[in-house]
């Protein structure tokens, strides 16, 4: 009687235990189901806000290359047509493109059309000088407003005075669509044109080689000091207190906080040494400082990986040390030491805080050829349009996003490639 | 000048290099003995005391150039009795003018003289700088040359200037946290020279202050951090609430219950997010989760701001997961199998064993892993900069808006760089306190860490 009782509360609590035992697991299992869906959310967020904005949208507009509007005869040198009175063809098309425009309306259809509309009336006339005195049906760029209407991003349902467009304005835009007079193409501009006030004629291709040239500073200065340093620390430096300095200044600087390189940026590199400002030569010196101990941690693992009977191999037929470590022990570390570079070059590139700091936050409309000119880069790039209240750059900050993540995946990709191709298990 | 003077060096060493090489032979030849090293040692050593001048010169005159001819051209300028300059203007001016003739129009004749005699200085300069880097090359070549016998031994010589090298490539380390502190305790020092350091440190005021006119002082702005220190406390707290519990747990679950397969495709996956950029994350809490949690707030009929203390705190937890899910991880796994066994061998279950004896065991670890994540939350800043706010605000409740030391920070040096107002110099106070507090949080949680490791091994 007793005995069974007895059985009956270890049964019980033993189903009590392996009840916590399940419910625990399960905790552990949402978890960690629950980053991933933080992940997939983020990921769905930047694609869903970011994939309009390789779109644009363009709108038919007839031109009339009139000779004596533009000041030209048919022929002209292509100087005197660079100097063509295009904004005056203009004038005249969107005063023509609806039917009996009041004055009043014409400023309202002018709303409707890019600022970028006077060069790209150009650029048709230049390509094709023949067309001068025919009229023309070219497809121009759109005004953001327009182009936010047509993908949705912006609503009609909002009082009129908190719209971008008013609905005179709308009744064009509706027009428009029903004599299929706009559509939406492939938006070019995003990848050819540098940052600019005008959200439809904005692009990456300034802030992308920014990037390109501020990591390739980075690449310079942090590559052959880190291995320089890694190899020192790995193989000569002698065990004692300096170097045990040198080990824990290593591993407290891969800690300290981005901004505070910047903050040494700007106190040293542009108040000490007055290098120019907000330029990839600054913003990589500082990138490379912030992303040397990565490198060096990377480095010494796989220099620690080459196994000694290498480099004892070397000394025993009569090399030097120098010559066991650089002809030997380095060369089979390279492929390593080139993936923790790639992987630290990957962080450099995502790094925001120390390029504000050095100032490439500023507004920089063209594209830079150099490493001391004035340039943007893709993460500041993304920070000012996110910055922004105009509602076109949103999608492009999501898109300038999608850039830079692929950007991301493509190194992480090398870098793995190369992990896999030439690493050797010894 | 940057791509000719390259070009200029490598044509330099590379005929340093052969010179070297050919010279050695001759001469070992004549003396009719073996030269000590081989000859490319000779040509190294050739081409290292014709690099190494020539690097210092050119880096020296990239440098210091221009500011040598701004220095020059300024004082030289003759300024107008009476009239204000701003010397940083009128520089860019006078360079304006030099690099763009078409700009000279309207400017004045002082103006016009100091462009001509800038872009004429900039002339010389140039010219200096090719003949230098010349003769510097020459003379090094020169002087390595004068070395070339056969009894000379080139490779022991080579050998201890790479060591040279090496041991500068490993104190750039070194230099670098000299050159952090010091920026930061000298611009700091400037900053509490106008500013009492109790003011900073306990005052509930954070009003900075720009004078504009004559005659006001930046003084009267009111440099109290502490509504600053409190919302980086709030901001923090909110994103270990989250980090915390879901990485560690995801850290448990994969160390422990987790098969190979799922361990082998989640940690990658884990890897990507925190290999995502913060601002990827900042965009992420400005779009989706500040809304969000507008919504959500109002829906309890409290009134969240729009940047609130809450979105940003959430996402930076996010961000954070991976980085206490691994070292928690590592932490987990470096718990001797033995204790585990034991626990499993006297009729413990799974979960009981993880709570009881592995949590335990690994404690010491596990809180190193959080203060670094902490200081990692402290630094962040571009999820702040974008959704939290940039007013001071002391409060508790995290719907409100608060801002934190590393907004500030950004705040202050955005726009005109003035080093003369204590607004400028407050991101240095600021980033000195950053800095002392991260450094503090790491080297305590290295220290914990490596005496738990050693407590195992």
């Amino acid at each position: 009687m007793n005995n069974s009782v007895a059985k009956e509360k270890i049964i019980s609590l033993r189903k009590k235990r392996s009840l916590e035992d399940m419910r625990f697991k399960y905790y552990g299992f949402t978890a960690m189901c629950l980053s991933l869906a933080v992940l997939v959310f983020l990921l769905y967020t930047i694609f869903s806000k970011g994939y309009t904005a390789f779109q644009k949208t363009i709108v038919l507009l007839e031109v009339d290359y009139n000779q004596e509007v533009l000041k030209l005869t048919p022929d002209s040198s292509v100087e005197e047509m660079e100097k063509g009175k295009f904004f005056r063809v203009k004038k005249q098309a969107i005063e023509n493109f609806f039917p009996d425009l009041s004055k009043s309306d014409i400023k309202l259809v002018k709303k409707l059309f890019s600022i970028n509309v006077d060069n790209e009336i150009k650029d048709y006339f230049l390509d094709n000088p023949e067309v001068i005195n025919t009229k023309q049906q070219i497809w121009v760029t759109a005004h953001s407003d327009v182009d936010q209407l047509l993908k949705g991003n912006s609503r009609r349902d909002v009082p009129e005075d908190r719209r971008k467009l008013n609905d005179i304005q709308l009744s064009y835009v509706d027009q428009l669509v029903e004599e299929k007079r706009v559509k939406q193409v492939f938006n070019n501009f995003f990848f050819t044109k540098a940052d600019s006030r005008h959200p439809e004629i904005a692009g990456v291709a300034g802030s992308f080689m920014g990037s390109l040239f501020t990591l390739f500073t980075v690449f310079i200065l942090s590559f052959p000091i880190a291995i320089g340093a890694s190899v020192y620390l790995e193989e000569f430096a002698p065990k004692n207190r300096i170097t045990e300095l040198i080990e824990v200044n290593i591993s407290n600087l891969a800690a300290v906080p981005s901004i505070v390189f910047g903050l040494l940026g700007l106190g040293v590199l542009l108040n000490v040494f007055g290098l120019p400002r907000s330029t990839p030569l600054v913003g990589g010196s500082v990138l490379a400082l912030m992303t040397l101990p990565t490198i060096i941690i990377a480095c010494r693992a796989s220099l620690k990986a080459v196994p000694p009977s290498i480099k004892e191999g070397a000394l025993a037929v009569g090399a030097t040390k120098t010559q066991a470590v650089f002809h030997h022990v380095v060369p089979l570390a390279l492929p390593g030491t080139l993936t923790g570079t790639i992987i630290g070059l990957a962080q450099a590139l995502g790094e925001t805080a120390p390029l504000i700091m050095i100032g490439m936050i500023a507004f920089i409309p063209n594209i830079p050829t150099g490493l001391t000119e004035p340039s943007a880069a893709l993460p500041v790039q993304i920070y000012l349009w996110v910055e922004s209240a105009e509602r076109g750059f949103q999608e492009k900050s999501a898109a300038a996003i999608m850039v830079i993540l692929i950007f991301l995946f493509m190194m992480n990709a090398i870098a793995v490639f190369l992990r896999n191709r030439f690493e050797r298990k010894w | 000048m940057f791509f000719w003077s390259l070009v200029l060096i490598a044509v330099g060493i590379f005929s340093s290099f052969i010179y070297g090489r050919s010279r050695i032979k001759l001469n070992s030849k004549k003396q009719g003995t073996k030269s000590k090293s081989l000859p490319n040692y000779y040509a190294q050593y050739v081409l290292i005391w014709c690099l190494f001048p020539a690097l210092i010169v050119y880096f020296s005159w990239a440098i210091f150039q221009e500011q040598i001819i701004q220095n020059i051209v300024i004082s030289k300028f003759e300024f107008i009795e009476g009239a204000v300059y701003n010397e940083g203007l009128l520089l860019a001016e006078i360079r304006n003018v030099a690099n763009n003739p078409s700009f000279a129009d309207g400017k004045s004749i002082e103006i016009i003289n100091a462009a001509s005699h800038y872009s004429s200085l900039r002339q010389i300069s140039q010219i200096s700088f090719y003949t230098s880097i010349i003769i510097i090359m020459l003379l090094g070549a020169l002087y390595a040359s004068q070395k070339l016998k056969p009894e000379f031994h080139a490779q022991h010589t080579i050998e201890r200037y790479i060591q040279y090298i090496l041991i500068f490539c490993s104190s750039v380390a070194i230099f670098t946290t000299i050159g952090i502190v010091f920026s930061l305790i000298f611009e700091s020092l400037r900053f509490f020279a106008e500013v009492s350091i109790f003011e900073f440190l306990f005052s509930t005021e954070w009003y900075p202050f720009i004078p504009i006119r004559e005659g006001q002082t930046a003084a009267e702005g009111s440099f109290g951090a502490v509504p600053i220190f409190a919302g980086t406390f709030l901001v923090m707290v909110v994103a270990m609430c989250v980090a915390a519990p879901l990485g560690l747990l995801t850290a448990i679950y994969l160390a422990e219950y987790a098969s190979k397969r799922v361990r082998k495709t989640v940690k990658p996956l884990l890897e990507i997010l925190a290999g995502i950029p913060t601002i990827v994350y900042g965009f992420f809490a400005f779009v989706s989760v500040a809304p969000f949690v507008k919504a959500f707030g109002q829906s309890f009929g409290i009134d969240a701001s729009p940047t609130s203390a809450l979105a940003a705190g959430m996402v930076m937890g996010v961000m954070i997961i991976p980085f206490i899910s691994s070292l928690s991880d590592d932490v987990i796994n470096s718990v001797p199998q033995s204790l585990r066994e034991a626990s499993l061998g006297i009729g413990a279950n799974k979960a009981e064993t993880i709570k009881k004896v592995i949590l335990p065991a690994a404690l010491p670890g596990i809180v190193g892993a959080f203060l670094l994540a902490i200081s990692r939350a402290i630094g962040e800043t571009m999820i702040v900069v974008v959704a939290a706010g940039t007013a001071p605000n002391l409060t508790g409740n995290p719907f409100e808006n608060v801002t934190t030391v590393t907004v500030q920070i950004v705040v202050a040096l955005i726009g005109d760089q003035e080093f003369d107002n204590p607004r400028t110099l407050s991101a240095f106070a600021l980033g000195l306190v950053l800095f002392v507090i991260t450094l503090f949080l790491n080297i305590i949680a290295l220290q914990i860490v490596k005496r738990y490791r050693e407590r195992y091994e």
